[in-house]
């Protein structure tokens, strides 16, 4: 081991600026993403392949002439999920579990710096989903905008809102085996129950019903909404999904722990 | 290097120190509690620590230091009593504080996905003035483990890094929380020499610990506590030198009969204060030493080791706080 002293400096030290610190703590956050292979997986592969899978399907209804207007706004909702859910979820419960969180309750960095950094974080790798998944779109099916961009951009940040709060707080409330396991079981279920590949009238009509209440359908159905000409406003799909992600933005703050 | 150094405020330079902010103390905890539910898991725990010493909190597993260290730390809020540290009330101030203090928990809170230099490079943007990371690294020895992810490094090179962590902001105060815990012998060596070497510079340092060694070797004073408790506090000199009355200590069998011992013409006391290690006190221990190997030889005993003299600290901490295992 090497001898030298360190450098002393005994004039108080402060904490960075605020602005810095979010920045450098939105790069290691961006980071940490990328080294999580399971995270580039079901955030960015897993949507393209979903999307390009059933596209090539004879299954799917054909919204405007083509199944990539039926499927393009149900893969974004998913892909929010992704990103919100899964990833943020899993990843908060992992550093909770390996005590970063509470080494970073002592540091400089203050929490609303390290959830701004998060949220920053999450709308960065979403910008990257959306023109992944458009870029796909416009590419390999000719896909063309449509429909209200200023409902889609709402329904993207309200879905945003309700599947990051729904990860933190199933990352408050649960060990982080639980909370990997079960963000991943939701994913699936909200794959399945979202709407956004099978139709819900295809399902049986309970499931059908009770799917309605769920956030999954409700992000889809604003998206689908938003993404097509002429489409009727989603007012029972927006005031599900408001629920859902004040509930879980509750549930969030409540059960959430440094420790 | 004189300590003053460090306080900018007006009222540290000739004014005598307050009652309420005494800036001559690193650290203050008075009259400090901490309950839960009907446990008092601390128990009015009152003591000092000066700026730029080395201080030691000392205690079996479950005394209460992790408790008290975290309090310090800002985690946790007294239920009796108050705590200040640097001056400042470490919830309420602690956007200021956190600036000032370095901290290593007993858990290393390192992200398992970065490497050690990049651990340090984020835990430096917090600062406003931070060490430069390749000469913490070195200092630290984790220079060839750089770009080693710390889910790949051992439990003694984790606990490196957590040292380099909060060495990086340039702390006038550094909190540890068990530091050597599960070191080698050498790591555990430069970590004293880098906790020296903090001191020398005027850096305070309070950590806790269960080895005796450390506390005995390190520590400019070690406070005992147990059961939230504080049993002893001073120089690890005093504190062993108010046991050294005369104590014959031998190493045997466990489980002789500590009667038979005591009842030694020249014994006063005898007790066996962990198995198989034996502590007898006289007045005369010429006279004890001939009547101790005559019973041993009348008993067909063999010794392993003896001495006479000074108790050490681990004696005095295991008188203190008892011979049963803790959790």
């Amino acid at each position: 081991m090497a001898t030298e002293t360190l450098k002393t400096d005994l004039t108080p030290n402060k904490a960075a600026s605020l602005a810095r610190q979010i920045a450098v703590q939105t790069r290691y956050e961006l980071l940490l993403t990328l080294r999580r292979g399971e995270n580039i997986l079901i955030t960015l592969i897993v949507p393209v392949l979903l999307l390009i899978f059933f596209t090539s399907l004879n299954i799917v209804p054909a919204v405007n002439g083509g199944a990539i207007n039926f499927l393009l706004p149900g893969i974004l909702a998913l892909a929010i999920m992704a990103a919100g859910m899964v990833n943020l979820g899993i990843a908060t419960a992992y550093e909770r579990y390996y005590g970063v969180l509470k080494r970073l309750g002592s540091s400089p960095l203050p929490r609303s710096g390290l959830i701004s950094a998060k949220v920053i974080s999450i709308l960065i790798l979403e910008v990257v989903q959306v023109i992944l998944l458009i870029g796909v779109a416009i590419l390999f099916y000719h896909w063309q905008a449509a429909g209200s961009l200023w409902l889609t951009m709402l329904a993207l940040a309200l879905g945003t809102v309700a599947f990051a709060a729904l990860g933190l707080a199933m990352a408050g409330a649960l060990r982080a085996e639980v909370t990997l396991a079960g963000a991943n079981a939701l994913f699936l279920l909200f794959v399945l129950l979202g709407g956004g590949i099978l139709p819900l009238n295809h399902l049986p009509a309970p499931l059908a019903a009770a799917a309605q209440l769920l956030p999954a359908a409700a992000l889809t159905q604003l998206l689908q909404a938003g993404m097509t000409t002429g489409a009727t406003f989603p007012t029972f799909a927006l005031i599900v999904l408001i629920v859902w992600a004040v509930a879980a933005l509750l549930v969030a703050m409540r059960t959430f722990q440094w420790e | 290097m004189s300590a003053d150094t460090q306080t900018t405020t007006t009222k540290a330079s000739a004014q005598p120190p307050t009652r309420e902010d005494n800036d001559a103390e690193a650290i203050v905890v008075d009259g400090f509690s901490k309950i839960y539910g009907s446990q008092r898991v601390v128990d009015h725990l009152s003591f000092s620590v000066h700026r730029g010493e080395i201080f030691a909190l000392l205690g079996p597993n479950g005394a209460g230091k992790t408790t008290t260290v975290e309090t310090l730390e800002g985690y946790r809020a007294p239920d009796e009593g108050h705590v200040r540290v640097l001056g400042c009330d470490p919830i309420r101030e602690g956007g200021a504080l956190e600036a000032r203090i370095g901290v290593m928990l007993q858990q290393d809170g390192l992200y398992p996905a970065l490497t050690a230099r990049e651990v340090l490079r984020l835990f430096a943007g917090y600062f406003a003035r931070a060490q430069p990371v390749d000469e913490l690294l070195a200092r630290v020895g984790l220079s060839a483990a750089a770009k080693t992810r710390c889910r790949r490094l051992s439990g003694g090179q984790k606990r490196r890094l957590a040292l380099a962590v909060a060495l990086i902001g340039n702390p006038a105060l550094v909190f540890m929380d068990e530091p050597t815990a599960g070191m080698d012998p050498q790591a555990r060596l430069t970590t004293w020499e880098i906790i020296r070497d903090l001191k020398s510079r005027g850096v305070t340092i309070l950590l806790t610990t269960h080895l005796m060694d450390e506390a005995e070797r390190l520590a400019d004073r070690v406070a005992i506590i147990d059961h939230g408790r504080l049993l002893a506090l001073d120089t690890p000199a005093q504190l062993t030198g108010t046991q050294t009355a005369n104590i014959v200590r031998f190493v045997a069998p466990a489980g002789l009969d500590c009667a038979q011992l005591a009842a030694l013409a020249s014994a006063q006391k005898a007790e066996e204060i962990r198995p198989g290690s034996y502590l007898i006190e006289s007045e005369q221990i010429a006279a004890l030493l001939a009547e101790l190997t005559a019973w041993l030889r009348d008993q067909n005993i063999t010794l392993s080791e003896l001495r006479v003299g000074n108790g050490s600290l681990e004696d005095l901490f295991l008188r203190l706080t008892g011979t049963e295992v803790r959790d």
